[in-house]
């Protein structure tokens, strides 16, 4: 035999499971929400979230360069960021600002750290975030969902020109749908104490951003993620349920002026931060132990900031707080080593064996 | 406190599910032809290296011991063919460097018929002796690790035994050779488990298959019964398939429920464990006085047209074994293979076919082109847990990985129990950055190991 002997340790086989194909099934996740948003907010929402995704793959692609790698477009990972990003924006937010936070999201929030796995932050909160410290207007001008003419044109601050100031939405939101206050469930609950109901929510009918309307979607394509093994089902269980233990306590103790929890599992990003942004697996901890302190940790932090922050939403920072105490989670909670702790009292007692049979015990 | 009886698992925490791939099982154990010239390494087992015997040019019969053991960590080693020997020089060996080994010319007109031999009544034999015994027949442990069996059932006076663990998991894609030996020589097993549960001292013993492997616990339950031990003394008891739940420690938590101490042996906890292939060998050759000159090997994998478990004579060249078994000429010409001795998970590669079947070859795996063509592109942790999710030991093998990445061979021994690792490889399995975090572990550990030093 003249073969060639590949020479490699062990273990010869794995299990098959590549970055790649993790990051194109959250990619496969994410498209039924997307696609959902540009339903419900027509023309606009489909070209804000193409704008912000390339916005993303050419930031990407120009770390790349610079830093010379090879291309990482194909890990699907700026992919998410942008999709992700596109979704936490109002479906009507100008398109030059979504490409500014897609590119900061990308250079800010990962080409700093060094790429793939090595961010601290999920990329595309640190773009929201961004933006929303830039724009704090523009971030919070919404467009009503399921107006009768969404697919014959574009909202008119989508296309401002870069640089420029959007023009004033409310004229055109209300010809565009009778009755629109342009407030979200959250602020109308936070500043006028009226509160939504879940039938609203449920048919997508609120105020809110490209993506964030959809519980029931959001949860199904977490499920199959989960079902998958390519999520920690841990974390959005956590989350959700961290905030609405934290919501119910708040209810018991004072019913008039707080909503109950299924208001603040269904109202604003929470759902769609619990399952997709929280769950990004390079910002939360690996610990079994960690991974609950960290989601419910987002959850509690979420509605603190909704019911005493200045801002009306908070599960972008609850998640950025997440993220920046993760490494300190993990090293706290070190899974318990086999045979370490019990080991003196094992010495102690030993194992007894069975009596035999016919044995006095 | 035994109160939640429920609740209580019969296995460990996190493990990983490999496919089994054991195609082998469903065939008897056939029997491999004497290679030409056999070259018997005079360390095969953990320990210092026999003694040589004979000289160049010496004729020899089969079961002749050839080397004697050098003090009490070490064994014999023993004719596996009559034949003449031609050299005691440098030949290589499985791990890489040459070592000093026999080589015999077999005769090839001989009846091989097992000559030396010394039989007796293992009954009427004190525990000491049997040790003895054990020891004069070369015997180690055949799971792979082959350290001298006679070592391992040798316990301090101070320590008392209660329980013999039999570990007959099998827990390794692909080899069978254990499953078969289960199935075919049963009884021979239960002479074995008596006199390692007399050399130890133990009250009870119990042997762990994988319930993966249900025939084989039905025909040691019959052995059981057929030689009298059914009054619960010896019990057999099917344990989930799970890798690696053949390790020690492992099966110990299966079946006890007890956790061995971190840094500690079974031992300390008054266990002793043995793998079924061993104690079954032992059970054939004490009575009998004999020498062990062959073992069951598992020859098997996608490279391999006659796929098999064959008992082998030690010494064989892995070249005589491939060539016997068929290797797949299907795709010569892109002629790259993978020959790994040992399972698919814990096992080693070799760069030689002149390298030779030694006592602790449970396997030989032949992966072609195809199998191990598969592109591998590294990335960075992504930290997603999964290494976590899988270590048996509980380690973190991301925050390891990230420490060996670095350089901090000393903190991953001082903070992150690096030490407790043994190498099983769920972490590279599962791993889907493809990180070699188990190659890392072993550099790591060998420089430690080196500076202790």
């Amino acid at each position: 035999m003249t073969t060639r002997i590949e020479l490699r340790t062990s273990p010869h086989v794995v299990k098959g499971t590549s970055v790649e194909r993790i990051m194109f099934h959250v990619v496969l996740a994410l498209l039924p929400i997307a696609t959902f948003s540009v339903w419900q907010y027509g023309l606009s929402a489909l070209a804000l979230i193409v704008t912000v995704t390339l916005a993303c793959l050419g930031g990407e692609r120009l770390f790349n360069h610079l830093s010379g790698q090879q291309s990482t477009l194909s890990d699907w990972s700026a992919t998410i960021t942008g999709l992700l990003l596109a979704l936490t924006l109002p479906p009507a937010f100008p398109l030059w600002m979504g490409a500014v936070a897609g590119f900061a999201a990308i250079a800010l929030g990962k080409a700093l750290f060094g790429g793939i796995g090595y961010n601290v932050l999920n990329p595309a909160l640190v773009g929201r975030a961004f933006v929303q410290a830039a724009f704090p207007v523009a971030i919070t001008t919404w467009v009503p969902a399921f107006a009768p003419g969404r697919f014959g044109g574009f909202a008119p601050t989508t296309f401002t020109a870069p640089l420029m100031t959007p023009p004033d939405l409310s004229a055109w939101a209300k010809s565009a749908l009778d009755g629109f206050t342009g407030a979200t469930p959250l602020a109308r609950w936070k500043f006028d104490n009226v509160l939504a109901t879940p039938q609203d929510f449920l048919s997508g009918a609120v105020t809110a951003s490209a993506g964030e309307t959809s519980a029931i979607l959001i949860l199904l394509c977490g499920a199959y993620l989960a079902a998958r093994k390519f999520m920690d089902w841990r974390i959005p269980a956590a989350v959700l349920g961290g905030a609405a233990l934290t919501a119910l306590l708040f209810q018991m103790l004072d019913p008039a002026r707080y909503p109950d929890p299924l208001f603040v599992l269904l109202s604003g990003g929470l759902m769609l931060g619990a399952v997709f942004m929280a769950t990004d697996m390079a910002t939360s901890p690996v610990t079994p132990v960690g991974v609950w302190i960290y989601g419910a940790l987002i959850g509690v932090v979420t509605v603190m900031i909704r019911y005493f922050g200045g801002l009306t939403e908070g599960v972008m920072y609850a998640i950025l707080l997440g993220n920046a105490l993760a490494p300190l989670i993990d090293q706290v909670t070190q899974p318990r080593v086999f045979g370490e702790v019990k080991a003196k009292s094992v010495k102690a007692k030993s194992v007894r064996a069975k009596p035999l049979k016919g044995e006095k015990a | 406190m035994n109160f939640l009886p429920f609740f209580k698992q019969n296995t460990f925490a996190r493990g990983v599910h490999p496919d089994a791939q054991k195609s082998t099982a469903g065939s008897p154990i056939r029997r491999m032809p004497f290679a030409s010239r056999m070259i018997l390494p005079l360390v095969q087992h953990i320990g210092k290296p026999a003694v040589p015997l004979v000289r160049a040019g010496e004729e020899v019969v089969r079961g002749q011991p050839l080397a004697r053991a050098d003090g009490f960590l070490s064994v014999p080693i023993h004719a596996p063919a009559d034949g003449v020997i031609e050299a005691i020089e440098l030949k290589p060996s499985a791990r890489g460097p040459w070592v000093e080994s026999i080589v015999l010319r077999v005769y090839e007109g001989s009846t091989q018929e097992v000559r030396w031999a010394n039989p007796r009544d293992i009954d009427a034999m004190a525990p000491a002796e049997i040790l003895q015994a054990i020891q004069d027949s070369g015997m180690v442990g055949l799971g792979g690790a082959a350290f001298p069996s006679h070592a391992k059932l040798a316990v301090p006076a101070e320590t008392k035994i209660h329980t013999l663990v039999v570990n007959g998991c099998e827990c390794e894609p692909y080899l069978t050779c254990d499953h078969r030996l289960m199935l075919e020589y049963p009884e021979d097993l239960m002479t074995g488990i008596r006199l390692a549960m007399k050399a130890v001292g133990a009250e009870r013993a119990i042997i762990g298959v994988e319930d993966n492997k249900m025939d084989a616990v039905a025909a040691i339950q019959a052995a059981i019964e057929k030689v009298g031990l059914a009054d619960g003394r010896v019990t057999v008891q099917a344990v989930p398939t799970k890798y690696p739940q053949g390790a020690e420690k492992m099966l110990v938590k299966s079946l006890l429920g007890v956790e061995v101490p971190a840094g500690g042996l079974p031992m300390h906890i008054g266990v002793v464990v043995n793998n079924v292939g061993t104690l079954a060998l032992l059970g054939s050759l004490l009575p009998e006085g004999c020498g062990m000159t062959e073992r069951v090997v598992t020859v098997t994998g996608p490279g391999i047209r006659k796929p098999g478990d064959y008992w082998v004579p030690l010494g064989t060249p892995m070249r005589t074994v491939l060539k016997w078994a068929g290797v797949n000429n299907a795709n010569e010409d892109a002629g790259e293979r993978e020959i790994i001795l040992g399972g698919p998970m814990m096992g080693q590669a070799v760069a030689s076919l002149d390298v030779p079947v030694t006592k602790g070859v449970s396997g030989i795996l032949v992966f072609d082109k195809l199998r191990i063509e598969d592109d591998r592109k590294l990335w960075p942790c992504i930290k997603c847990g999964e290494c976590v999710k899988a270590c048996p030991m509980g380690l973190n093998p991301s925050m390891l990985g990230m420490l060996a990445g670095r350089r901090e061979y000393e903190e991953m021994g001082a903070h992150y129990h690096l030490g407790d690792c043994f190498e099983c490889g769920c972490c590279t399995y599962v791993c889907p950055s493809h990180i070699p975090l188990v190659q890392q572990f072993r550099v790591a550990k060998g420089i430690l190991r080196g500076k202790a030093t």
